[in-house]
């Protein structure tokens, strides 16, 4: 006696598999566009920045300061400007930063969380020409001519102000990100061992964290560097500057540059070195910015491995 | 022989911890310092509206709605930002258009099928170093690529290129790795036992997720989408290098394609602008374009925090 058993075909209707392979297909091809857009944005910099350095005597990129029309092509002069500004920017953003992060993360309630993060979150939103504006036209006058009566109306000071005030809302959230991912066992092993929540907080959740804090604050400086907006309207040096390094004087830094020769407001046609020194800037720019990012990125990753 | 004293023992330490003074003024300074940080920043902000506010008012109240239905002009009294607004409208379009269905598709095949090989984890890697370039790169990556690409397939328009289409197309790709981002986390949201169930009952990944995977994350996905419509809103720069008019132009009778291949200017790029003028003239007018942007990005966020709020769901 043999029974028959009967089989079933499990590979499913034809048509649908083959909507499935297109599908996929397409999802796919989205994905690779960001790898494209990569290679693109490196192919176009690292092309021209190549025609620039060929096209000059390397002797230019060490001069008085940044004159793109007169081929002085100072390198110091861009990124001291640019450091100085983002070391004030981060000298702002780190106590507010961090400070409204432990806050946020370690004391407030949820209810004024819920109120508190959206108000943040619109600080965030502010388009940097806004905090250009606000630079020139508020900050400059009331607070940085007030800390020093030498101080004209643009400076590194009042950039880095605003960039700083820019800066804020990223360190907070990604450092309160961080702590919040902390378990709440350590939390309660502390209490247990009778610390208060001020030194629970200080001692054990803030060094639980670092890897996230730290990453929170690279994240800042790089954006910090790249800002351009907020630089270009209340740095001041638009066009060229000599080597500046009072944070009360204009400067010039390496966005604030590429705007100017952007927009042409020194008149770059005539010269097209000049011209091809903004693909040079938008190199180093971008490579500075790229190992910040990478390396913020190993101490998130850090944190994820962690908890 | 110097007689040395013990080092409390652990218990002392915790019996005086628990024992001892309850009150410290080091416990309210604390957190006052800590709310003071924030409070600062968010002082910073209130002035900043305050501020702005008070030095648009003389153009706001004296000007009304001229402000912004009159077309840009280099005269003061008369100029307005029609043309700017519907500029910055075009490209939000244009953005909308391209970088949304890109995006979305990107993150639901790193997060539906992308096996977790090396592969995809370069794509993500990849995607968040994106999201950190500065912004004036992604105007370099315009002027170099996207111009071009406009003019040779014939679009460039009296311009060379450097158009609405440029432009939007730079702005694209600049908040395309934020679209990817966001959105990944709202499909990262919806748990596995939703999908598991679907393929259950026989349905394929394609299906799962059309009918299933994507609905559920829908108001994280779009409350995602208009934070970064606002972000590309109110982005200066990258619109400098692809040919965003700083001074004032005329679309005279254009069609719709001569106005998307002509001439173009953003509503930032008129606030730059306007910022840089010498002459004390445009002062008010410069606080009154930027009191429309922030209105527009204000509504935005709200929006956003509104949809989150209404359609955050646990799980």
């Amino acid at each position: 006696m043999t029974t028959e058993t009967p089989t079933i075909d499990l590979s499913g209707s034809r048509p649908r598999l083959r909507r499935e392979q297109r599908v996929r297909r397409l999802f796919t091809g989205a994905a690779v566009t960001s790898i494209l857009i990569s290679l693109l944005i490196v192919g176009s910099l690292v092309g021209e920045a190549w025609n620039f350095l060929r096209s000059i005597d390397l002797s230019w990129l060490w001069d008085l300061g940044w004159f793109p029309r007169r081929d002085m092509f100072d390198i110091k002069t861009v990124m001291t400007g640019t450091l100085l500004i983002a070391l004030i920017a981060m000298v702002v953003a780190t106590p507010l930063g961090l400070g409204a992060a432990i806050y946020l993360s370690e004391y407030a309630s949820p209810r004024a969380r819920r109120w508190l993060k959206p108000v943040l979150e619109v600080l965030a939103g502010i388009p940097s020409v806004v905090l250009g504006y606000f630079a020139l036209t508020w900050i400059s006058p009331n607070i940085v001519m007030r800390l020093n009566p030498h101080a004209g109306v643009f400076s590194m000071m009042s950039a880095g102000i605003a960039v700083g005030l820019l800066v804020t809302p990223l360190v907070a959230s990604v450092s309160e990100d961080a702590m919040r991912a902390v378990p709440q066992a350590l939390r309660e092993a502390s209490y247990g061992l009778g610390a208060k929540k001020a030194g629970t907080s200080t001692r054990v959740v803030f060094p639980a964290a670092i890897s996230g804090i730290v990453a929170s604050l690279i994240l800042g400086l790089s954006r910090a560097i790249g800002e351009t907006m907020v630089v270009a309207m209340a740095a001041g040096a638009v066009g060229g500057s000599l080597f500046e390094v009072d944070i009360f004087q204009p400067g010039q830094t390496m966005t604030a540059a590429m705007t100017a020769l952007a927009i042409g407001s020194d008149q770059v046609a005539g010269s097209t070195n000049a011209f091809q020194s903004l693909f040079f800037l938008g190199l180093l720019l971008f490579l500075m910015t790229l190992a910040l990012n990478l390396i913020s990125d190993r101490f998130v990753r850090k944190v994820r491995e962690k908890y | 022989m110097v007689a040395r004293t013990a080092p409390p023992s652990t218990t002392d330490l915790v019996r005086q911890a628990i024992q001892g003074r309850r009150f410290g003024w080091g416990d309210v300074a604390f957190p006052a310092a800590l709310l003071l940080a924030l409070l600062f920043a968010l002082l910073f902000l209130a002035t900043l509206l305050v501020d702005i506010f008070i030095k648009a008012w003389d153009a706001l109240a004296g000007r009304g709605w001229s402000v912004v239905t009159n077309p840009l002009s280099l005269n003061a009294d008369t100029a307005g930002l029609w043309q700017s607004i519907m500029g910055s409208l075009a490209l939000a379009a244009v953005v909308a258009a391209l970088a949304f269905p890109i995006g979305i598709g990107a993150a639901i095949y790193l997060e539906e099928y992308a096996p977790d090989n090396r592969f995809t984890r370069f794509i993500n890697t990849n995607i968040r170093n994106l999201a950190g370039v500065p912004s004036i790169v992604y105007g370099i990556l315009g002027f170099t690529i996207f111009v071009r690409f406009v003019r040779a397939v014939g679009a460039g328009g009296g311009v060379g290129g450097k158009n609405l289409l440029a432009g939007g197309l730079t702005l694209a790709a600049l908040v395309l790795p934020i679209v990817i981002i966001t959105t990944a986390e709202a499909l990262r949201a919806v748990p596995v036992s939703i999908r598991e169930a679907g393929f259950g009952v026989g349905a394929t990944r394609w299906e799962v997720i059309r009918h299933h995977v994507v609905p559920y994350a829908a108001p994280g996905i779009l409350t995602g989408t208009v934070l970064t419509l606002a972000r590309a809103f109110g982005e200066t720069a990258p619109l400098l290098l692809v040919g965003a008019a700083t001074g004032f132009f005329s679309v005279g009778s254009a069609g719709l394609l001569g106005k998307a291949t002509g001439p173009y200017t953003a509503l930032p790029v008129t606030i730059f602008s306007w910022a840089r003028q010498p002459g004390a003239e445009f002062r008010s007018l410069t606080a009154a374009a930027i009191v429309v942007l922030l209105a527009v990005l204000l509504t935005a966020n709200a929006a956003a925090i509104i949809l989150r709020n209404r359609f955050e769901r646990k799980w």
